[in-house]
């Protein structure tokens, strides 16, 4: 069944047992729940037989734990800004208040690699630079993904040239290819949406925590 | 002193050293041997207030003798006069004196010309590659380099590969057709025989 994506999902908790709750904290801090204070201003949904209480009614919610997971993950993409020629500007320019990258959850260009999930590779990467951003790539935290922007990143671009790796993808696994030269900021934010669908789609727990699950269904 | 003047002096002042003289469109170029170059260069700072030295270039003549050739770029900020020094540097040596304590920008620009073209600057202070990376092996902007590059290795530095050209170099034309015509295609002359 697939998850209702409502902003109620996770304004209430989605905690069905202790195990639950451990993977909830997990990954609390990656989701900034600002409306987690704030008062519902949605109906309620109907009730599950199941789970009628009245002292908690409209507080529990079922959904897979892979969709609240990517929920949380699609809606808080923080960036790695690398940007490495003209498209850096255009990144900027989708950033600022004309275009406001805030408004899909990627306001929040980190310039460390510990502290981001998708590494922006804008502009063109010379074989000086290339493993420099490959290390960075490295740095980042799974999960995390890649969107090379403009024709450069993708593949080299105009440079045909004995200094210009001739694509990111040479290096690290790209999600997204966004074409221009450079690409407008409406096609980056096209981009990240694009990467966001991709995201909703993900086994997210069964890919990337198999110990875990494995751990669980032990105890079961 | 009048621009002129200045550059009628430069004749009187180096006399025989002065291997070839061209003036095109009022810009004065001089010949100079390389064995001559320090001594010229110090003159033309100190005597001839030639106090910029806008650029240092280099060309390769391949298949030329001498091969190379070091174009010095002077300006004169009080007198508003531009002078231009150019010297052969043979392929063997391929190697010429140093002005970087005569103008400290020439620094950079020698290590550009070191890094692109091969040719070693005597007594420079500190004679690295300036774009490439330590360790490329080789020299791009020469004639016998090719376009698309070569593979190299330096572990844990860089890497580089040669680039698939695709029946290029995609090159424009000069013309006044649309710029659907004009626009960078691959045109190798063999390709463009058969059509």
């Amino acid at each position: 069944m697939r998850a209702n994506y409502g902003c109620r999902e996770l304004s209430g908790q989605f905690l069905a047992s202790k195990w639950h709750a451990a993977i909830a904290r997990q990954f609390a801090f990656r989701t900034r729940l600002r409306s987690a204070a704030a008062p519902l201003v949605f109906p309620m949904p109907e009730p599950v037989p199941a789970a009628y209480d009245s002292k908690i009614e409209g507080n529990v919610i079922f959904t897979r734990l892979d969709a609240a997971m990517n929920w949380m993950r699609k809606n808080s993409l923080w960036p790695m800004p690398m940007g490495l020629a003209c498209c850096a500007i255009e990144l900027m320019a989708t950033a600022a208040s004309r275009f406001d990258i805030a408004r899909f959850g990627s306001e929040v260009m980190r310039f460390s690699p510990r502290q981001c999930d998708v590494m922006i590779v804008a502009g063109t990467v010379t074989y000086k630079m290339a493993l420099a951003v490959k290390r960075i790539w490295d740095q980042m935290p799974e999960p995390k993904w890649c969107i090379a922007m403009g024709a450069c990143a993708s593949s080299g671009g105009m440079y045909r040239s004995y200094a210009v790796l001739q694509g990111i993808d040479q290096l690290l696994p790209v999600d997204v290819y966004i074409s221009g030269c450079p690409p407008r900021p409406e096609a980056l934010l096209e981009g990240l949406m694009r990467l966001q669908k991709k995201i909703e789609g993900e086994r997210a727990l069964i890919m990337q925590k198999p110990k875990l699950i494995e751990d669980v269904e032990a105890l079961v | 002193m009048t621009g002129a003047e200045l550059l009628s002096s430069i004749g009187r002042v180096f006399g025989d050293n002065i291997l070839g003289r061209v003036e095109f469109r009022g810009e004065i170029t001089f010949a100079i041997a390389p064995e001559d170059l320090r001594e010229i260069a110090r003159c033309c700072r100190d005597d001839l207030s030639f106090d910029y030295l806008i650029d240092i270039s280099s060309v390769d003549n391949f298949g030329q003798d001498p091969r190379f050739e070091i174009v010095y770029e002077l300006y004169s900020l009080s007198v508003g006069v531009h002078l231009r020094l150019k010297t052969a540097i043979d392929e063997e040596i391929c190697a010429v004196d140093t002005v970087s304590d005569i103008w400290p920008t020439a620094n950079w620009h020698e290590r550009e010309i070191y890094d692109m073209m091969g040719i070693k600057f005597n007594n420079h202070p500190d004679l690295r590659r300036i774009l490439m990376w330590d360790g490329y092996p080789f020299f791009p902007l020469r004639k016998d380099f090719p376009l698309e590059g070569k593979s190299s290795e330096m572990p844990d530095v860089a890497f580089s590969q040669a680039a698939p050209m695709e029946g290029g170099p995609f090159v424009t034309v000069p013309s006044t057709a649309t710029t659907k015509d004009r626009e960078p295609r691959a045109r190798r002359p063999d390709l463009n025989e058969e059509s």
